[in-house]
C-alpha cells in the first residue's frame, strides 16, 4: 500500500464522525403508506423546498401533497430545469436541493442536472419513481433503469426494495449527499413501496459502515505546509469552489490577512475572497487575469485550497507551474496528485485545516513578490472597452457590478457571458456565483437562478446568459413567474453562439459553421411578456442602465432584458487550448 | 497528451475489496474502471465472511499513479468497506480452470500424468472427452493449459484470482 493510501485508511477509522441528519427522535412507530413515510421522512430530515414534476409511478406521493406536507413544492416544467433549479437552490444556501420526479422520461430528462451537480460537487437528492417491482426488467411502461443510467454521475445510489427501508433510505441519501465531498444521490422508488404501508419509526440514525469522510487533516503535513509558506519568497494561493461549498470563506481571509500572500481563485471559488482586497489578483486560467497566470507561473510555493487542478486552470500540464513546490487541502484524496504532483497532501475539511494553518503560518517577507506582481497588474489590467452606440459585453458587465454594488448572488450560464462575468464582476462574498464549472452545461443558468431564488429571497439574484444558452431552459419562464420568483436575467444578446463563434474565429479560419442565431432568435421582450414575465430592450450604454434601473425596481415577477451587444467581440486574456498559461493571448490590438 | 514510456513503469496489482453485496456496489465498482480507462485484467467476486458482504479480488495493471488513482477511486465508492492493495505485502492468490481436453483412450494415460504433475485433478470423464480442474497460480494454471494443449482443448473456464495477505511470514 502506498503511504497515502494508508493514512487515509487509517483517518477512515479514526474519524468516526456522528455526524448525522437532524431528524425527529421522537421513537414514534406507526404504520403508514410509503408515501406518507416519505413525506413525513423529508419533514424529518429538515426538507423544506422540492422541485417536482409529477406522472403515474409517483401519483402515490403526489396524492399524498394533495392532503399536506410540510415543504413547498415547486411544479417546474422541464424535470432538467427540475435539476438545475435544486442545483442552484442546493449551491446558494448549502442545504441540499431535492427533487421528485416520475419514472422512465421523467428520470432521464434529470440526467444532465445530476452530471452537472456531480461535476461540482453539489449535494442533491433526486426521488425518481420507478414501475412496480414485480414489473421492473420488463420493459413496462415508463420503465428506465435510472440507477444504471446515473449511476457514473451520482456519489451514490438506492432502488428501495421494502417500504420499510424507505426511511433509513432517505436518511442515509440525504447523509451521503451533504457530507464529505458532497454530491447527488439518486433514490429509486417503485410505485408499490409508495403505495403499501409499512413502519415509520421517526427516528434518523444513520450507520453507514463503509463511509466515514475525513475531516481534520494531518497535524504535520499542516505544520510543514506553514512552514513552507512562511519560509517563501514567491508563495501564490490558489482558490477553488471547496472554499465556497465548505463554507470557509472567512477561514481563507483570515490567512490572506495574516501572511499578505497574494490570492487567485478558479471560476468556482470566486467569492471565497473578496476581490475588493489588494491580495486578489482575480480568476485563473482559460480566460483568467494576466497577473494571475505569471503569477502561478513564477510562483515558487503554492498552495491550493479546495481545488483540483482542472485542465482549464492549469493549461497545458508540463507548462504548469513548474518552479513551486505545491501543497494541496483537499476533502478528496483522490484529487490529489490525480493531475499535478504535490509535496504536502492534506486529506481534510478546508474549513478545518485552515485555522491550524493560518495559527502555524507566519508572514513571508515577499515585498519584491509584490512589486512584480503589482507591475504586472499595471501593465496587464483587463480590458473594459466602451463605446456610446454600442453595449461591450465588458462594460454590461460592469455596469451590473455598480448597479448591485457588488451585493447580488451572480448565477452564470455557459460561454463568453460567463467569462465576463467572472473577470469584470467584483464578488465580495461566497455562495454568490454561481455557475456550471465543470460541466459547462449551457441551460444552467436560469433554472439554477431560480432555485437560488427561491432559496435566498432576500438577496437579488441576476442571471446572465446568452441568447444560446437562454433558448435551452427558457420555458422556466412559466415556473418562475408562477411563484413569482423575481429572477433578474440579461441576456447578452450578440446573435453567435458566442463562444464557440470565437473559438472558430481564432482556430478554424472563420468558417462559422452552425453558430449563427441572429436570424432565428425569439423577440425576447414578447417572449418574456407571453409568459407574464418584465421585457426589456436595450442597443445602447444610455438604455442599458435605464432598463437596468428599472429592472431593479421589479420584484413580483422575473424579468428579462435583452441587451443588444457587440456582435463580434472576443473574450480575452485566453490560453489556447493546449498552451501553457504564460502563452496567454492578450487580445487583438 | 503525449504517451512517453509509461510502459516501463507498468507493474501487475492485485487489489482486494471486501464490499457490501448488493447489485449496485459491484456495478459500481466495474463502472468505475471503464468510466475512467482503467484496465482490468481479472475479477473474482464472491460471498464475504459475513452475511451480505462480498469480496471483490481485482488484478489490473499500470504505473503508480494510475494505481494510487484506482485504490483512491475505490475507497470513495460508499459500499466499499477496505481496498487493500495486496502487491506490496506478501499474498496468497489462487486462480481455478476447468479444461475440457480431447481424450480418446489412447491419451489418457499422459493426460492423467501431466494433472498429476500439475497437482490438479480429473473431475469429469467422458469415452471422448476428460474435464480437468486446476488450481494455483496464474502462471501454473497457464503452464497446465499449455501441456494439455497438444491433445485439443474443447472449452475452458477461468476464473479470475481469488487473493488474501499472507500473515505467516516464517522464523525471522
Ligand atoms: C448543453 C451544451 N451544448 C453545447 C455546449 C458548447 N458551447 C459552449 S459555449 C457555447 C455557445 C454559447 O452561446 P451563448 O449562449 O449565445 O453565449 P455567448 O457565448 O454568446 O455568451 C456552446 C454551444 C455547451 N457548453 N453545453
Amino acid at each position: 500500500m502506498t503511504p497515502d493510501v494508508a493514512t487515509i485508511e487509517k483517518e477512515k477509522q479514526q474519524n468516526t464522525n456522528g455526524a448525522r441528519p437532524e431528524g425527529a427522535q421522537s421513537g414514534e412507530t406507526k404504520e403508514l403508506t410509503g408515501a406518507e413515510i416519505f413525506v413525513r421522512t423529508l419533514e424529518d430530515v429538515g426538507v423544506d423546498t422540492v422541485f417536482g414534476y409529477p406522472g403515474g409511478a409517483v401519483l402515490p406521493i403526489y396524492d399524498h401533497l394533495y392532503q399536506k406536507s410540510g415543504f413547498t413544492h415547486y411544479l417546474i416544467r422541464h424535470e432538467q430545469g427540475g435539476t438545475h433549479a435544486a442545483d442552484g437552490y442546493a449551491r446558494a444556501t448549502g442545504k441540499p436541493g431535492v427533487v421528485l420526479v416520475t419514472s422512465g422520461p421523467g428520470g432521464t430528462n434529470t440526467v444532465t442536472g445530476i452530471a452537472t451537480a456531480n461535476m461540482d460537487s453539489v449535494p442533491m437528492v433526486v426521488f425518481t419513481g420507478q414501475v412496480p417491482s414485480g414489473m421492473i426488467g420488463n420493459d413496462a411502461f415508463q420503465e428506465a433503469d435510472i440507477i444504471g443510467i446515473t449511476r457514473p454521475i451520482t456519489k451514490h445510489s438506492y432502488l428501495v426494495k421494502d417500504v420499510n427501508e424507505l426511511e433509513t433510505v432517505i436518511h442515509e441519501a440525504f447523509h451521503i449527499a451533504n457530507s464529505g465531498r458532497p454530491g447527488p444521490v439518486v433514490v429509486d422508488l417503485p410505485k408499490d413501496m409508495v403505495k403499501t404501508t409499512g413502519t415509520y419509526r421517526g427516528s434518523g440514525k444513520v450507520k453507514i459502515p463503509g463511509y466515514k469522510p475525513v475531516t481534520r487533516g494531518h497535524h504535520s503535513q499542516i505544520a510543514k505546509a506553514a512552514k513552507m509558506l512562511s519560509e517563501a519568497e514567491r508563495p501564490l494561493i490558489y482558490a477553488g469552489g471547496g472554499v465556497n461549498l465548505g463554507d470557509a470563506a472567512s477561514e481563507l481571509t483570515e490567512l490572506v490577512e495574516k501572511t499578505n500572500i497574494p490570492i487567485t481563485t478558479t471560476l468556482m471559488g470566486l467569492g471565497g475572497f473578496p476581490e475588493t482586497r489588494s491580495q486578489s489578483l482575480g480568476m485563473l486560467g482559460m480566460h483568467g487575469t494576466w497577473y494571475a497566470n505569471m503569477a502561478i507561473t513564477e510562483c515558487d510555493v503554492l498552495l491550493a485550497v479546495g481545488a483540483r487542478f482542472d485542465d482549464r486552470v492549469t493549461g497545458r500540464l508540463d507548462g504548469f507551474s513548474q518552479k513551486s513546490k505545491k501543497i494541496h487541502i483537499d476533502i478528496d484524496p483522490s484529487c490529489i496528485s490525480k493531475n499535478v504532483e504535490v509535496e504536502v497532501p492534506i486529506v481534510g475539511n478546508v474549513k478545518e485545516v485552515l485555522p491550524e494553518l493560518t495559527r502555524m503560518a507566519d508572514a513571508p517577507q515577499i515585498d519584491n513578490w509584490w512589486s512584480t506582481i503589482n507591475q504586472w497588474k499595471e501593465e496587464h489590467p483587463l480590458k473594459v472597452p466602451y463605446s456610446e452606440d454600442e453595449i461591450t459585453p465588458q462594460y454590461m458587465i460592469e455596469k451590473i457590478s455598480e448597479v448591485t454594488r457588488g451585493e447580488a448572488l451572480m448565477v452564470a450560464d455557459v460561454g463568453q457571458h460567463q467569462m465576463w462575468l467572472a473577470q469584470h464582476y467584483k464578488f465580495n462574498h461566497p455562495r454568490s456565483m454561481l455557475s456550471s464549472g465543470g460541466l459547462g452545461t449551457m441551460g444552467y443558468g436560469f433554472p439554477a437562478a431560480m432555485g437560488a431564488a427561491i432559496g435566498k429571497p432576500d438577496r437579488t439574484v441576476f442571471c446572465v446568459t446568452g441568447d444560446g444558452g437562454f433558448q435551452m431552459t427558457a420555458f422556466e419562464l412559466a415556473t418562475a413567474v408562477q411563484y413569482k420568483v423575481p429572477v433578474k436575467v440579461a441576456i447578452l444578446n450578440n446573435g453567435w453562439l458566442g463562444m464557440v463563434r470565437q473559438w472558430q474565429e481564432l482556430f478554424y479560419e472563420e468558417r462559422y459553421a452552425h453558430t449563427h442565431l441572429e436570424s432565428s432568435n425569439p423577440d425576447f421582450v414578447k417572449l418574456a411578456e407571453s409568459y407574464g414575465a418584465a421585457g426589456f430592450r436595450a442597443k445602447t450604454p444610455a438604455e442599458m442602465e435605464e432598463v437596468l434601473e428599472k429592472a431593479m425596481e421589479i420584484n413580483d415577477r422575473p424579468v428579462i432584458m435583452d441587451f443588444h451587444v457587440t456582435k463580434d467581440e472576443n473574450c480575452y486574456p485566453m490560453v489556447p487550448a493546449g498552451a501553457a498559461l504564460d502563452e496567454m493571448v492578450e487580445g487583438e490590438e | 497528451m503525449e504517451q512517453t514510456a509509461v510502459e516501463t513503469s507498468t507493474k501487475k496489482h492485485t487489489i482486494s475489496v471486501y464490499v457490501k453485496n448488493n447489485f449496485n456496489a459491484l456495478s459500481r465498482i466495474v463502472g468505475l474502471f471503464s468510466g475512467r480507462g482503467f484496465d482490468i485484467d481479472s475479477i473474482s467476486f464472491g460471498q464475504g465472511q459475513e452475511p451480505g458482504m462480498a469480496r471483490i479480488t481485482i488484478t489490473t495493471h499500470g504505473d503508480e499513479q494510475i494505481i494510487e488513482q484506482i485504490t483512491k477511486q475505490l475507497h470513495k465508492v460508499v459500499d466499499v468497506l477496505k481496498v487493500q492493495d495486496l502487491t506490496y505485502d506478501a499474498f496468497v492468490e489462487r486462480e481455478l480452470a476447468l479444461i475440457k481436453v480431447n481424450a480418446p483412450k489412447a491419451s489418457r494415460s499422459e493426460i492423467m500424468q501431466i494433472v498429476n504433475v500439475f497437482r490438479a485433478k480429473i473431475i469429469d470423464i467422458s469415452p471422448e472427452s476428460m474435464t480437468v480442474e486446476a488450481t494455483g497460480s496464474q502462471d501454473k494454471v497457464n503452464a497446465a493449459l499449455g501441456m494439455l494443449k497438444q491433445f485439443g482443448i474443447v472449452e475452458v473456464a477461468r476464473t479470475g484470482s481469488v487473493a488474501l495477505k499472507r500473515e505467516f511470514h516464517g522464523q525471522t
